[in-house]
């Protein structure tokens, strides 16, 4: 089967790779790249562990196909802290605990940043369905959802 | 696999009518990769068709209705004004379908042609009275939205036919719509029951009614005795018992892990009120 030559833009870099018409972004992202910070949770859309910015629209990368990534900018967690300074959201996270396994956090932290940037100043109510599709089975989100806030506010220069 | 960007509908129709195999269209893909993943469908030819020029357009027909791309995301729809003040009730189904990240992607057109009873979009467009455009080996076609679905995740499309927009009618003077539906819980689950209204008053009279149902038959379906229970009435008490009574006559549900059949029909009798009341504010409110 003929692979398809994608040239594309990781967090500001410009990335090409070979792609199998079937593989997904992420696993382009994973596989190909080297990008492991994206996970898989589910594969089917439901989790939202695979969350990635697509021309700055929130997707999941695993309903996205590597062959579709051609000539647009993928925006991934790796591309969240500027070298050695984490960014807010991660520092929050960090500070309210926001986290236990971790394995929905790149996620969530790719959605958040998403939200923050489109809605600087959102109540608990659209922070809670925004991530509604960030799927966390060991927080009970109560963490999460406050370290998005504080980190909003830290980013509004609020605090 | 093979993977296909077609610059135009007419190319994308050639290449689906001349593949041996399976073929899959793909627009948002939040359905088309699932089902790769799963095994469940894995096409021969896969044509994505976002590359096709105007499929992210929304634009004034010259009726003053809406044309909609197929690749219209329902993050897109939702950020458009002018549809959400003329149709409400079609925009809010669409943006039930899945997380934020699903409405990043997800489209009406790919909602109606996954073919889903359950679908939340297409209740909303079936009692718009909206049409999609489709193109084909036979040359072009218009087709009313509730004469697309052909049962569960089957379509009357023939093979090599694609649809190339959704076209909204013009909303017109004190016309209202919404869509309801039931879920056990807050977000991100798929309806046990879904019903549109679409109604045009002349002061308190209802002169207009188009009724849709979700999730309580193989298809999602117009029902036309419950629009006409509310024909010409004020929306009274008596009006929305006949409603409610229609709308459960209308249903042939199935039991499943969502709900019982029982339980579908009780719940289509309340939420088909509900919707109506909303509708019926909603094109009082409504101007033109």
């Amino acid at each position: 089967m003929s692979k398809i030559h994608v040239s594309t833009t990781v967090n500001g870099d410009a990335v090409e790779f070979l792609a199998d018409p079937r593989d997904t972004l992420l696993d382009c992202l994973r596989d190909q790249l080297g990008l492991t910070g994206t996970k898989e949770g589910c594969g089917t859309g439901d989790c939202g562990a695979c969350s990635v910015q697509l021309d700055g629209v929130l997707v999941c990368s695993c309903l996205v196909l590597g062959a579709e990534a051609e000539g647009k900018t993928v925006a991934t967690v790796e591309g969240l802290s500027t070298g050695p300074d984490l960014h807010p959201l991660q520092r929050k996270f960090i500070e309210h605990a926001a986290l236990q396994c971790g394995f929905c956090t790149p996620g969530i932290l790719v959605a958040a940043n998403a939200l923050l940037a489109q809605n600087p100043d959102p109540t608990e109510t659209e922070v809670r369905y925004w991530l509604a599709g960030n799927l966390c089975r060991c927080t009970g989100y109560d963490k999460i959802i406050r370290a998005v806030m504080d980190a909003g506010a830290e980013m509004r220069g609020v605090n | 696999m093979r993977f296909h960007t077609p610059k135009t509908f007419e190319q994308a129709a050639t290449i689906a009518a001349g593949a041996s195999g399976l073929t899959r269209f793909l627009a948002g893909g939040t359905d088309v990769l699932v089902q790769l993943r799963a095994a469940i469908v894995t096409p021969d030819d896969l044509i994505d068709l976002k590359h096709i020029p105007g499929v992210k357009d929304i634009s004034r027909t010259a009726e003053g209705g809406w044309r909609i791309g197929i690749a219209v995301s329902g993050a897109e729809l939702g950020r458009h004004t002018g549809v959400c003040a003329d149709w409400p009730g079609v925009v809010e189904g669409m943006q039930l379908v899945g997380s934020t990240q699903v409405q990043g992607r997800a489209t009406l057109v790919g909602n109606l042609c996954n073919g889903s009873p359950a679908a939340d979009s297409v209740p909303g467009m079936m009692a718009a009275g909206a049409m999609v455009s489709v193109i084909g080996p036979q040359g072009s076609r218009a087709v009313a939205v509730e004469d697309i679905p052909a049962g569960p995740s089957r379509t009357t499309l023939l093979p090599g036919e694609v649809i190339t927009a959704i076209v909204l009618p013009p909303r017109g003077a004190h016309g209202g719509d919404a869509y309801l539906r039931f879920i056990p819980r807050t977000e991100m689950d798929i309806a046990v029951v879904g019903v549109a209204v679409n109604l045009r008053r002349d002061g308190a009279r209802i002169t207009e009614a188009r009724i849709a149902l979700g999730a309580v038959g193989p298809k999602v379906m117009l029902a036309p005795a419950a629009a006409q229970a509310i024909m010409g009435t004020t929306l009274d008490e008596a009006a929305l018992a006949a409603l409610s009574a229609a709308a459960i006559a209308a249903s042939t549900p199935i039991s499943d892990k969502r709900g019982t059949a029982t339980f579908r029909k009780d719940i289509v009798g309340v939420l088909v009120q509900r919707a109506a009341r909303i509708a019926y504010a909603r094109a009082e409110g409504a101007s033109a």
